[in-house]
Formats: structure tokens, C-alpha cells, sequence
């Protein structure tokens, strides 16, 4: 374990990524401290320019502060990237854990299950979970869990039948250990690598869903949201740039973190780098 | 005039390998008309001396001293151009592993007419067809009009081998370096392709790099050998007073640690059946999509054999004859389609998880390739441990008892606490046999346990595992490719083919008379028999003389 | 024969998703809070009982679960996909009005992306280490970070309010009717390019990275050294031994990323005011005009599944194995 650090900390890309991600996290924790007022409250004149009556990033249409809103904007985004990806973890590593174990008949169904729903434009599903069963928190959480699985059924799949088949996983066998302890101590040890890194990749992309759902106007009206504050600022973009342009950067910078991180671990979760 | 010079050529690895030089200060002249062979064990630097001559090292290893002499130029100092314009024309080179040495994605006719084009460009398409065609003849492929629009996945390796080979001569190379050339392929094949080389060779009258990690096919083959050991020249010299009087110790001993040399083994063991498997079945079905026909490869047909108390039986065969699938089924790792399994007459398939459990604990088994059979993630002595573990034995109790088989097997107190990485191919093998006798079973399976390793590794494992076997009072079960290391190592014989037994007798019998003509092309095929024959009745006459 | 073989199995491979989508379609109607005739109606606004009635008798809504399902899979596949009351309009025929700008959009970007991917990914690999790969490298880190509809409005506050080169909204020129086809043609293209650009950059910064992956691995296989030993120049190597063999995972990527190509395409037109289907999505979702959004799911999911098998074609045209196989 040592020594996946030592790799992670020695990729400019971990390190970059990992003070990036610090910062996010940072700013998402301290957020009350730093703007203790809501930001859907009007702060000063509609329209501010950046450093204008005391708002470093302006103000919206109605004069509430876009630094307000993108402190704020952090808790929402990171606390619906983390939570939906541990959605679609759970149904995707279970789905695809069975399959490969299983195979047969049962592999078979749960394989073209999965195609369909990675053949299904995943964000306009989003759209229509999202707005049939109401935009809030759990809903939003739901709808991106639910859309963002497959990739993570199919490669948990590929995994665990190939680890399955090495020689050791057979010896193990040999040796009396139970199939719970093979599977646990030798099978998904040495198969989980690639599904942390897609993992973490998967928080960014949900992410960025999220900020989509926002700005079509899906996101929970009690929260204040990158993706909202985009969309609210885009009809007057000719008049004010500063209202999307600076949530558009928190959202770069956070989903750039997050795959920089994912590409160290990538690295360092790989022996064969690693290794060498 | 000498056709290649290698004159003190030294190749440079990248820094924070094991050591400095790849190749250090080897020279050595190729004559046309002339099979030279380069051979070495893992590490002797052999492949990186034929890969510099075309100046195909990977990026990071260079040559940093020496010269290659080739017609008036030296190759290590020559421009690009004159470079691209030599590869495949004077010198062509072929290389180990067919299979991806060929562009999966065009044909092999487009691919060997590429090498022609690329140096006669004038030629029209038509003459370019009829050379390629030409060519396919020359090397034994059938219906080279046909065989030249097919994909390289359509071919066996033999074949792949033989395009390659063509695709070498196009230009009629003065030079062929062939890297390995027979290592991928089955022992019959390996000898078809031998003999097609040297026929080529003297048609031609080209000069010849041959480089192998086998001692036989050198005495196959070579006019000149040059052995190296870790990147330095031990000795060189004409084949046959090289061979049949090494000066040197370490040629000495890659011809000694060649197996199966000695006499076969003539005891019979008159016991108790332990295993017996009676009408077993297996046959391996790929669905290609919902509507295609099924594809069938037969791996067991009407497989009978039983393996006495205190016997090493061997199971011999090619890729594909089905017989790591047996050592499988015995174990149950596959679940056969039919037939009986018998452990002391008990059903073995009818076993379930406990009864499985306390099976296997008696029934153990080494794989072949030492890197997979290891988990990367556990130290060794954890490996070890778990298996008396798991039968209830206590963890302090257990790590004795690995830290025991561990010393058995010849590895130092150290190597507990190490992961696998840390090994080399022969050590990684100690330790799964110690992982395997750990559980002190009955019945050991060798699933080509020493096919990964270098010759003078695989006669130190043999040996180990002959000393544990007669300490032990082991059965063996032992499958491989080799009918050297059978005969090394068997009481008895099965060959199998296309996962049909073609023949089950004692091992003298089989090497003296066997009854099948498959087995007879097997032994015809072993590389250096002929030689090696030569050498042990001379040693046998020696000794009469003597007497 | 195996063509063919292999045209019915995929036929029935569509079949077999569509239901699986328009049972998913059911099952939401059904989970939404709420009467499923009123949802179907579209939640917000008055609804008209006479109409609620009308729906409940059309789709058996008083019979069990599994009647309701089988009326409605008959439904959608004599493809009638239900009845807008917002838009006082058959929803088939709201989306066919909207599917062709959609195509153009959404096959232009998915075009632009492969071949600028492979393009920019091969020069990447090729020098791989060097600046140049580090600077592809990098921007392609960046594009594929960015939200594809705020690239749109970074693009638009750029190219059409500052520099003023090219339209921000729209199909075409308010004018238009009076354009000859040439000229009409050519304003299209000129308010395509943005959203194509917005939409394909995304994609051909996945690409980019894909590919100088497979670039690299490619490089170092045994066949483009069998290549080198038999004196082909580097180009020469380029391009009849690796290209083609680095750019099957790509293809077979970028067929798996064309569902989310599709949804790329529902914010960005949305940013673009393009008249497409993502613009009546966005619409249908400010209205809860749900048989309206059940209907663009259903039929972009198609949409994906056709395009999916183009991309299977290319790729048997690219990989022997496949086509024999």
C-alpha cells in the first residue's frame, strides 16, 4: 500500500489533482464559514460587475452573489457526485460481480440487460427520472446512479471472470480455502484496481451530469447549484459573461481534479507501473 | 569473405536494470553459406545482438561500442536510409511468436507482397501475386492462391511461421537472423519448420543467425555455435567438436541438464490403483451468437487411465490434445461432461463442498507458468500458509510448517516475508510445489510445471521434485509437452492427441517401440536426438571399453 | 448467409430493446406520485376531466398491470406514441418535425469527433513525450472536463458576441425564405458550426486520449517491428500497420458513447436555440409535457441502436476477425 502511494505522490498528475480536490473540498466544507448567508439571498444591486459593490465574482440578475453561489455550488456537486456514484457502484459491482461468478444463463441476461441501458442515451433518461418523479436531492442521486452503472457492471464483470480464471485463484481452491474467502481474500482484491479508478472517473462524470440536470432547470430548488446558476446566467451572457463564466471554472477545475486523481491511481493502482 | 563481423559489440541497458551491459564485448563471424547458432538461457543477451544488427532494439537499449561488419559497412554506424534499404533485403529477419509478428488485420499474401514492393518497386502487380504464390510454394504452404487472401487468425502456427519465412526469402536475403524461430510451436511442427530452414539454406546458400535457448535444435542445425552466458561469449566454435567436447563448464552443463538423456526409467509399480478415470468426456462448446452453429473442440474423448500408489505417470501431447484439461477434470476445476473419476474407488464427481475440500487436500497441483499461479498480493509465506489454515491447523503451527517447506524446496528463511514479484520463473515454482506438499498430500499434479523455465532451472526442479517424490512416497501426476522430461521423470507414458489416448505403456517400451505412428513422429521430432543418441552410445562404448 | 444471420439477430436485438425501454417508459408514468391518466396528460395546468377520461379508456388504465403494459408496448409499436395536450398535437409528429436537425447535428458532431480524435491522438502518440503531445494531451484533459453547455456559451461569448464571425442561435437566418438553396444551405452550415463544434469537441477530446493510448501500444507490437525488419519507411508503417489497428477501439468506443453523444446533443441545443428534439426535451421539461419526453426517449434510444449498428458495420469493415467470425 506503501508503495501505491509513493507512485500516486510521484505523478505530477496526483499531486496537481490531489490539491485541486483538497481545495474543492476545502471551500465545500467551509462554506458557512466563508458566505454564513444563503446564496439565494440578494446581496447588493442586480448586475454587479466582479469586485463591484464587495462581490469578487458579481452578482446575478436579481443581485445575489455568484461567490456565494459557488462556495455554496461545491457541497451540492461533490455531496451528488460521491453519493450517485456509490449508487451506481452498488448496482453495477453487484451486477456485474454475479455475472461473472454465475455465468450461464444468468450472466447472459444480466449482459444484455446491460447493453440495453449502456445503449440508452443515458442523460435523457436522467432528464425523464428526474422529471417525473420531481427534482430533489434523492432523486437527482437516484436518477445518475441509475444511468451511470453500466460501465461499472461490465468491467466488474470482465474482472472478475478474468481474475477468476488466473492459476492462483484455482490453487487457492486447491489449498480448501472456502469460495467466500477466495473470492474475498484472492479474487476481489486483485480485481478491484481498475473498478477504483472508474469510480472515481464515474464521480466526474456524474458531476457533470448533474450540472446538466441543473440547467435545464432539474436540479433541487433548494440548493444552489453550478448547473443552475449556468442557465440562469445564459440569457443575459450578451450583458453579463461573469454570471456563467465563473461557475463554469468551478466546475472544470473540480471534474479536472477529480480525473487527475483517477489517472495517479490509475498508475499506481497498476503493478506493472508501479512495479517498475 | 565473412558475411557478418561482430566484432566487440557491447549493448547498453537502460540505467536501473539489473545490470549495466545487456551484451558485453562479443564478437563473433557468420561465413556465408554458414547456420550460426546463438544460444543462451534467459538473460544471456542473444535476442538483443540479433535485434541490433537491423537496428530494431527498443528505444531505450543502445549499442555503445563494437561494430557489425556487413558488406564493407558497419551497421551500427549506418544512415537510416541505407539501413531501411538493407532490412528485408540482404538481411531479413523472422521472429519467435508468429501469431503476432503478423499484422492481424491484412491478409498474409498483401503483407508479403508488401515486402517485395517496398524493395523492387518497378514490379507490376501481377508479377507481385505470382512472386508471393512463388514464395508460398517454396515454403510448403498448400494452394498459395488461396492461402493468400487468408487472415493470419486463419492459419495454424506452423503456417504463420512459414508466411513469415516467406515474407523473409522475399528479397533473397544473404543474411536471415531468425530470432527463436520454433520456441512458440508444437514439437512436430518445430521440426517441420527445421528442416525447412535448413533445406532453404542450402538451396539458397544464404548465412544463417539462428538464435535458441535449445542445445538440441543447435545440434540440429548449426555449422558454428556461440554460447553466451549474461551478455558475455563462454565459448564458440565449429558445431560437432563444440558440442562433443565443451571446454567450457557451462556448455557442459546445458548439455547435461538437457533431459531425458539417461535411460527410462524400467520400474513397474505393482500397487493399489489411487486414481483411476474411466470413459471421461469433455467438449468445449463456443456459442458464436444466437443463430451461428456452435463451435466443438474436443478435449476428453473415452479418456480411461489409472495411476498406481508411488507411480509418476506423464501425459504426453501437443496444444490442443486436451491434456491440462484432464489434470483439471481430475481436480474438478473443469467439470467433465461424462465418465467416472475414482480416488481409492471412491466417486470423485459425486463429491460435494466438504468432501470436495478434503479431496483436493490429497490431490494437489503446480501450474505451469510460475507468474499467474503466484497472487501478487500476498507475501509467499502467506501463500503457503493458508492451506494448512484452512484445514483447521492453527496460524502460528501454520507458518511453521511453511517456514519448513519453504527451506525444503531450497529457498533461504528470508523469502517468507517477500512477495512474488521478488522471485525469478524457478524460484516462484519451489514455492508453489511448497504450497502444494504444504497439505502433505498423496497425489501430486505437475501441470507442465517446468515448461517456463530455463533447461538448467527445469533439471534442478525435476530433480527437486524427484528427491520430495521418494522422500514423500508421492504419485505424480505429470502433464507436459516434452517427451524429454517424460522420459526423465515417468514410470509410465500416455500420448495423447486431439483428446483421444493414442498410446499408454511403460516408459522403456514407448521409447523403444512405440506402437503408434503419432508417437513416433514425437520422438522423431525431439530436437538433438540424433545427436544426443550418437553421444550416449559413444559414452556407453567408452565405458564398455573401460571395462 | 452469416450476413444475413447476422441481420436478423440484430433486428432482434432492436426489438428487444425497444420494449425494454418502453417498459421502462410505463413503469415511470406508473412510479410517478400521482393518476397516470394526469401524468400522461402532463402534471401542471388545469386538466380536462373529459380528456382524462378519454385517456384512461385508451390505455385500459381500470385493467390490471400487465393489460395496461401489453396496450401500451401494441401502442408503441404500431407507433402511436401518444397525443400532446400542451401542444394540442400527436407527438410522432412533433418529433418527426424536430428529428431532422437533430440528425445533422448529432452525426455532424459524431464525425467531427472520430476523425479529429483519431487525427489529433495519432499525432499525440507519435510524439509521445514531446510538447506537442504534452499540449494535445493537456487540452484534451481540459475539453473532457469542461461541461459541454457551458464550452457552447464560452464559444458563443467568443465567436458571435466578440468577434462576431458566426451566428449564436439557431436553424437559420430569420430571411431565410427569401435565400436561394445554395445560400440557404450555407447559413445552416454557418449556424451548425458552432453546436457541432460545442458537441463533437467533447468527444474528440475522449477520443484524442483513446487513441494516443492505442497508438502507443500499437507501436510497440511485434507485427510493426516484422514491419521495420522488412524495410518499410515510418510512413509507409503509419499507415498500413498501425493506424487502422489503433483506431478499432476507437471505433468500437465511440459506437458505446453514441447514447451519450445523443444526450450532449439535448444541452447543447438547448444553448443553441437549435430546432431539434435536446429543444423540445428542454421545452417538455419546462412544461412537464411528459408523453411528449416519453416519446423523444423512445425514439432518440433508436436513434442510438441505429447508429450503434453503422458503427458495427465499420467496424467489420476495419477487422477481419469480426466478419468471418
Amino acid at each position: 500500500m506503501n508503495k501505491t502511494l509513493r507512485t500516486f505522490l510521484r505523478r505530477p498528475a496526483g499531486i496537481v489533482g490531489l490539491t485541486l480536490l483538497g481545495l474543492v473540498c476545502l471551500v465545500a466544507v467551509l462554506a458557512p464559514l466563508l458566505y454564513p448567508a444563503s446564496p439565494w439571498d440578494i446581496a447588493g444591486m442586480p448586475f454587479a460587475r466582479p469586485g463591484e459593490d464587495g462581490m469578487v465574482f458579481g452578482s446575478d440578475t436579481l443581485g445575489r452573489d455568484i461567490a456565494a453561489g459557488v462556495v455554496h455550488g461545491a457541497r451540492v456537486s461533490l455531496i451528488i457526485g460521491v453519493t450517485s456514484t456509490i449508487a451506481a457502484l452498488a448496482i453495477g459491482v453487484t451486477l456485474g460481480a454475479v455475472a461473472g461468478f454465475a455465468g450461464g444463463m444468468t450472466d447472459r441476461v444480466i449482459v444484455r440487460i446491460t447493453e440495453i441501458f449502456q445503449t440508452i442515451p443515458n442523460f435523457v433518461l436522467a432528464i425523464l427520472l428526474v422529471a417525473i418523479l420531481t427534482p430533489t436531492l434523492s432523486t437527482i442521486i437516484f436518477s445518475i446512479g441509475l444511468v451511470s452503472w453500466p460501465p461499472l457492471a461490465r468491467l466488474t464483470r470482465s474482472q472478475v471472470q478474468s481474475v477468476a480464471q488466473r492459476e492462483f485463484v484455482q490453487a487457492a481452491r486447491c489449498q480448501g480455502q472456502s469460495a467466500a474467502s477466495v473470492l474475498v481474500r484472492h479474487v476481489l482484491p486483485n480485481a478491484i484496481s481498475p473498478i477504483i479508478v472508474t469510480g472515481s472517473l464515474t464521480v466526474a462524470a456524474a458531476i457533470l451530469i448533474e450540472a446538466a440536470l441543473s440547467f435545464m432547470g432539474l436540479g433541487d430548488p433548494n440548493h444552489m447549484s453550478w448547473g443552475y446558476m449556468i442557465g440562469a446566467g445564459r440569457t443575459v451572457i450578451r450583458q453579463a459573461w461573469w454570471m456563467s463564466v465563473f461557475p463554469g471554472l468551478a466546475i472544470l477545475l473540480t471534474v479536472v481534479a477529480i480525473n487527475l486523481v483517477g489517472e495517479a491511481l490509475n498508475d499506481a493502482l497498476n503493478p506493472r507501473i508501479s512495479r517498475s | 569473405m565473412t558475411l557478418l563481423q561482430v566484432q566487440n559489440l557491447s549493448i547498453a541497458l537502460p540505467s536501473g536494470a539489473d545490470r549495466d551491459l545487456a551484451v558485453n564485448d562479443v564478437s563473433f563471424d557468420i561465413e556465408p553459406g554458414e547456420i550460426a547458432c546463438l544460444v543462451g538461457e534467459s538473460g544471456s543477451g542473444k535476442s538483443m545482438i540479433a535485434h541490433s544488427i537491423l537496428g530494431l532494439l527498443p528505444p531505450k537499449i543502445r549499442p555503445v561500442s563494437g561494430a557489425l561488419r556487413f558488406g564493407g559497412n558497419d551497421l551500427l554506424a549506418l544512415p537510416p536510409t541505407e539501413m531501411k534499404a538493407l532490412r528485408g533485403a540482404d538481411v531479413a529477419m523472422i521472429f519467435q511468436e508468429p501469431l503476432t509478428a503478423l499484422n492481424p488485420l491484412k491478409k498474409v499474401g498483401e503483407q508479403v507482397a508488401e515486402s517485395i514492393r517496398v524493395h523492387d518497386p518497378k514490379m507490376t502487380p501481377g508479377q507481385t501475386v505470382a512472386r508471393v504464390e512463388e514464395l508460398f510454394a517454396q515454403v510448403g504452404l498448400p494452394e498459395p492462391a488461396r492461402i493468400r487472401k487468408a487472415f493470419p487468425f486463419q492459419m495454424s502456427g506452423g503456417q504463420r511461421q512459414r508466411v513469415m519465412i516467406a515474407m523473409a526469402l522475399s528479397n533473397n536475403p544473404k543474411l536471415l537472423i531468425a530470432d527463436e524461430p520454433t520456441t512458440a510451436l508444437d514439437v512436430t511442427t518445430q521440426r517441420q519448420i527445421l528442416d525447412l530452414i535448413k533445406e532453404l539454406q542450402a538451396r539458397m546458400g544464404m548465412g544463417i543467425l539462428f538464435i535458441t535457448h535449445d542445445i538440441g535444435v543447435v545440434a540440429d542445425i548449426a555449422d558454428k555455435v556461440v554460447v553466451l552466458k549474461h551478455g558475455k561469449v563462454v565459448e564458440q566454435g565449429e558445431a560437432a567438436p563444440l558440442l562433443e567436447h565443451p571446454t567450457q563448464d557451462y556448455t557442459r552443463m546445458l548439455l547435461d541438464a538437457v533431459p531425458g538423456r539417461g535411460a527410462p526409467r524400467t520400474r513397474h509399480v505393482e500397487a493399489a490403483p489411487l486414481l483411476e478415470v474411466k470413459a471421461l468426456e469433455k467438449a468445449f462448446v463456443t456459442r458464436q451468437g444466437m443463430l451461428a452453429p456452435p463451435r466443438r473442440v474436443t478435449a476428453a474423448e473415452n479418456v480411461n487411465l489409472s495411476l498406481a500408489t508411488g507411480e509418476t505417470l506423464a501425459v504426453v501431447g501437443e496444444s490442443g490434445s486436451g491434456k491440462s484439461t484432464l489434470a483439471r477434470m481430475v481436480l474438478r476445476l473443469i467439470e467433465p461432461d461424462g465418465g467416472a473419476i475414482l480416488w481409492r474407488g471412491e466417486n470423485v464427481r459425486g463429491k460435494r463442498r466438504e468432501g470436495l475440500r478434503q479431496y483436493r487436500r490429497r490431490a494437489q497441483i503446480v501450474f505451469q507458468d510460475p507468474y499467474s499461479s503466484l497472487d501478487p498480493r500476498l507475501q509467499v509465506g502467506e501463500s503457503v500458509v493458508r492451506g494448512p489454515m484452512a484445514f483447521g491447523t492453527s496460524r502460528s503451527e501454520s507458518e511453521k510448517i511453511a517456514r519448513a517447506w519453504l527451506d525444503r524446496v531450497g529457498l533461504d528463511a528470508s523469502a517468507f516475508d517477500r512477495f512474488p514479484h521478488e522471485f525469478s520463473g524457478g524460484q516462484r515454482q519451489r514455492i508453489c510445489i511448497a504450497r502444494a506438499l504444504a497439505l502433505e498430500p498423496e497425489l501430486l499434479i505437475a501441470d507442465e510445471a517446468v515448461s517456463a523455465l530455463d533447461v538448467s532451472v527445469q533439471s534442478q526442479v525435476l530433480d527437486l521434485l524427484a528427491d520430495l517424490k521418494a522422500q514423500m512416497g508421492l504419485s505424480m501426476l505429470f502433464i507436459t509437452h516434452d517427451l524429454r522430461v517424460a522420459r526423465e521423470i515417468a514410470d509410465r507414458i500416455i500420448v495423447m492427441q486431439r483428446g483421444r489416448i493414442v498410446e499408454m505403456s511403460d516408459a522403456a517400451t514407448l521409447f523403444d517401440a512405440p506402437t503408434s505412428d503419432y508417437t513416433r513422429s514425437l520422438l522423431d521430432a525431439v530436437p538433438g536426438r540424433a545427436f544426443f543418441a550418437r553421444a550416449e552410445a559413444a559414452a556407453a562404448g567408452a565405458r564398455e571399453a573401460k571395462a | 448467409m452469416r450476413l444475413l444471420r447476422g441481420i436478423v439477430t440484430k433486428l432482434a436485438g432492436i426489438v428487444l430493446a425497444i420494449l425494454v425501454i418502453a417498459t421502462i417508459n410505463f413503469t415511470l408514468v406508473h412510479s410517478a406520485p400521482g393518476d397516470p391518466a394526469s401524468v400522461m396528460a402532463g402534471q401542471s395546468g388545469a386538466t380536462d376531466e373529459k380528456f382524462l377520461e378519454e385517456l384512461r379508456a385508451e390505455y385500459g388504465l381500470d385493467k390490471p398491470f400487465m393489460v395496461q403494459l401489453g396496450t401500451y408496448l401494441k401502442k408503441v409499436v404500431t407507433l402511436d406514441l401518444g397525443y400532446s395536450y400542451r401542444q394540442r398535437r400527436p407527438v410522432n409528429e412533433l418529433i418527426l418535425d424536430r428529428l431532422g436537425p437533430t440528425l445533422l447535428l448529432t452525426l455532424s458532431a459524431f464525425f467531427l469527433s472520430l476523425i479529429g480524435g483519431v487525427v489529433f491522438g495519432t499525432l499525440a502518440g507519435l510524439r509521445h513525450g514531446k510538447w506537442s503531445d504534452l499540449a494535445i494531451s493537456l487540452v484534451a484533459l481540459l475539453l473532457y472536463a469542461t461541461p459541454v453547455f457551458w464550452l457552447g456559451l464560452m464559444l458563443v461569448l467568443i465567436f458571435s458576441i466578440q468577434l462576431e464571425w458566426l451566428p449564436a442561435f439557431g436553424y437559420v437566418d430569420m430571411r431565410a425564405s427569401s435565400f436561394g438553396r445554395l445560400e440557404y444551405a450555407w447559413d445552416v452550415l454557418r449556424h451548425l458550426f458552432l453546436p457541432a463544434i460545442t458537441l463533437g469537441a467533447i468527444y474528440m477530446a475522449v477520443y484524442t486520449r483513446l487513441m494516443r493510448a492505442s497508438l502507443i501500444e500499437v507501436a510497440a507490437e511485434d507485427h510493426v517491428k516484422t514491419a521495420r525488419a522488412k524495410g518499410l519507411g515510418e510512413g509507409a508503417i503509419l499507415r498500413g500497420h498501425m493506424l487502422r489497428n489503433a483506431a478499432l477501439p476507437v471505433v468500437t468506443f465511440a459506437g458505446l458513447q453514441v447514447g451519450a453523444l445523443v444526450g450532449g446533443a439535448v444541452v447543447v441545443e438547448t444553448v443553441f436555440s437549435w430546432p431539434g428534439l435536446g429543444r423540445l426535451t428542454f421545452d417538455a421539461v419546462t412544461a412537464r409535457d411528459y408523453p411528449v419526453l416519453l416519446g423523444i426517449f423512445l425514439v432518440m434510444s433508436v436513434l442510438v441502436i441505429v447508429v450503434n449498428i453503422l458503427t458495427d458495420l465499420l467496424q467489420r469493415l476495419i477487422d477481419p476477425r469480426i466478419a468471418v467470425r
